[in-house]
């Protein structure tokens, strides 16, 4: 095995733990949906798009985001929770452009149908707009070098996973994932930070997700 | 009482090491809890379970009741009823009742606590003591479609709180202050949800002679119009006629419910024929209740209304198939087919127990599903952890907290 690097700033794992604020905001139909999308805080928007993330993380990676499951399930509208699902949020490095791309997306589909406009949701199936509260808390875990680094990914709380790869992203606006941030800018190595960074995370459970990270990591240790 | 760390081989020791991380960040704070009865209902319950776990972190947790005599006791079940939508005639002289105990509350309870913490509508009142130190109201109703006159009369005094908190989003209310979605949870060290040695569960289906030679359906529930007994029959009976089962209906006795006796007499007489269904009376108890749940191949839970419907995560969380009406907070349990079969109807019902008996491997993984999410979702821990957090949110009004 090769000398492993250390690195100057150590990476500082913290945690993210939520309260889910309710907003008293609650759609029957599309339209109401896609005007209230419009106007909610982010916090609405990130807490609709990521927390089948946390509160699912055992699953298969479906379904992703709950407008999507909305209009399909409760408003019977299939072809519209195609479109949401298949929303690339890799590609948004904002909750403002990731609201931007819901809306229009929905507001392109009742253009194409306008009869979905007549469809509502029945009594006690109302979409209820909720926000998303994030407490951010620092580990007792600082890690100075890979070797470090797998063995507190492996136990670390999948609360902690989450904030590094999808809060630091979208919500704090960061340039890339904490942990190929580090890895890149304070070990130099570029390869495995962006082997990393490539991931879509959306498509994994978050233990599958700490899994890959810690068999790439392995894999890098040992070469 | 469990402690603390008893419950780290259940959900890990991170999951405690972040309640510590929480409680740190309330050190010197005082949270005093008021509610109206040291025993008996959910809340006690929960508040039994919960303070002592927060004393143990380090959180200066106190707990008062406030004092109410047989009227004003009986003017709050009407309020509770109202609040549930429930047609409920309601004088001026109920509303002189409820104030004057009220006030007598209000001068003789010291509402010392950093934050106090109010549990339902009884002692919302209390909220007139209200000084420098944070205020919240804990909702534990169902006030979906809340009786107008009282959730006006009550609005006065919520609108005084720092934040409110309901138990699902459907509860909720615009509101001119800030309000958090907490679910309730279960104890998986408590009676009704340890593990328990085969040799109980054998011996509870022995005392009430249950046999094990065909599949059980189980519906654990107070016998009530709400929890619907008489659909929950007509599904068993519409499945049996394709695959030979049995059915358990087990609840508390309802004493001081004359609706429930009759409602009870309704479902013995339905049942009188078929040695399959067995009808058990059971008085609170736990252990005798966790082991039906276990011994069950189904659990249905086919209510008409439900607050939240524990019930249904104390059987996800024994990992069992569990089909259940679509109302109140069953469907935050259960996620449609991932972890668990919701039904609308009675046709409904017995379609998904069909499905469940004929695909045992299928029921299984839902079971499986479904025990995983109330260990992620639905736990003791996870509640105070919530509270923790709530209590942080008095001091920081913004939506992302850093506590770096």
């Amino acid at each position: 095995m090769k000398n492993i690097a250390k690195a100057q700033e150590p990476f500082k794992f913290c945690t993210r733990l939520h309260l889910s604020e309710l907003t008293g905001l609650r759609a029957t139909t599309l339209g109401q949906l896609l005007d209230l999308i419009k106007e909610v805080p982010g916090s609405c928007i990130y807490h609709h798009t990521h927390r089948f993330l946390q509160q699912h993380q055992y699953l298969s990676p479906e379904p992703p985001n709950d407008f999507a499951y909305w209009v399909a399930d409760i408003l019977g509208e299939d072809e519209l929770g195609e479109r949401l699902v298949s929303i690339d949020t890799m590609q948004y490095s904002t909750i403002r452009d990731l609201r931007v791309k819901i809306a229009s997306t929905i507001e392109d589909y009742l253009n194409d149908n306008p009869l979905a406009k007549m469809r509502f949701a029945r009594s006690g199936e109302e979409f209820h707009f909720i926000k998303s509260v994030s407490f951010i808390l620092p580990t007792a875990y600082v890690v100075y070098d890979l070797k470090e680094f797998v063995e507190v990914l492996k136990k670390i709380t999948i609360d902690s996973i989450y904030f590094h790869i999808f809060e630091a992203r979208l919500r704090l606006e960061k340039p890339t994932n904490d942990f190929s941030f580090w890895i890149e800018h304070s070990l130099g190595d570029k390869e495995l930070a962006y082997e990393i960074s490539r991931f879509d995370p959306y498509t994994s459970t978050l233990e599958d997700l700490r899994k890959k990270i810690v068999q790439i990591i392995a894999r890098r240790i040992v070469q | 009482m469990a402690k603390i760390e008893e419950y780290i081989p259940l959900v890990g020791q991170s999951v405690i090491d972040d309640l510590s991380l929480l409680s740190e960040r309330l050190k010197g704070k005082v949270i005093q809890h008021i509610n109206s009865t040291p025993v008996g209902g959910g809340v006690a319950e929960i508040l039994n379970r919960m303070v002592p776990l927060l004393r143990e972190l380090g959180v200066d947790t106190k707990w008062d009741v406030i004092k109410g005599g047989e009227q004003f006791f009986a003017v709050t079940k009407k309020f509770h009823n109202a609040l549930h939508g429930r047609a409920e005639e309601i004088t001026s002289r109920d509303f002189e009742v409820f104030m004057e105990t009220s006030q007598q509350n209000v001068e003789g309870i010291d509402t010392y606590g950093d934050v106090v913490f109010i549990h339902d509508p009884q002692p919302i009142a209390l909220v007139k003591k209200k000084s420098a130190n944070k205020w919240l109201w804990r909702c534990h109703i169902d006030v979906s479609n809340p009786n107008d006159k009282i959730w006006g009369f009550l609005m006065d005094f919520i609108v005084q709180y720092d934040s409110a908190v309901f138990s699902a989003p459907a509860f909720s209310q615009k509101l001119p202050i800030r309000q958090f979605l907490i679910s309730p949870s279960i104890d998986p060290l408590s009676d009704k949800n340890k593990e328990l040695p085969q040799e109980t569960i054998a011996s509870v289906l022995r005392k009430y002679d249950i046999k094990k030679d065909k599949p059980i359906i189980t519906q654990i529930s107070r016998f009530d119009r709400l929890k619907d007994p008489l659909g929950v029959i007509e599904a068993y009976l519409r499945v049996k006629k394709y695959t030979d089962c049995q059915l358990i209906l087990a609840g508390g006795t309802a004493e001081d419910d004359p609706e429930g006796s009759k409602v009870l007499e309704e479902v013995q007489e339905r049942a009188k024929n078929d040695p399959d269904i067995h009808i058990l009376l059971l008085s609170q108890n736990d252990i005798e209740i966790n082991a039906l749940q276990r011994a069950s191949d189904i659990i249905i839970q086919k209510s008409i209304r439900e607050g939240f419907g524990l019930t249904v995560a104390e059987a996800l969380w024994k990992a069992k198939p569990v089909v259940a009406s679509n109302v109140g907070g069953i469907p935050l349990q259960i996620k449609h087919k991932y972890s668990g079969l919701l039904c609308h109807s009675v046709g409904g019902a017995s379609f998904a127990m069909k499905q469940l008996l004929n695909s045992p491997e299928y029921a299984k993984k839902l079971g499986e599903n479904g025990r995983e999410h109330i260990k992620n979702n639905f736990l003791i821990t996870r509640h105070l952890r919530d509270y923790m957090l709530l209590f942080l949110s008095l001091y920081h009004p913004e939506d992302i907290v850093r506590l770096c």
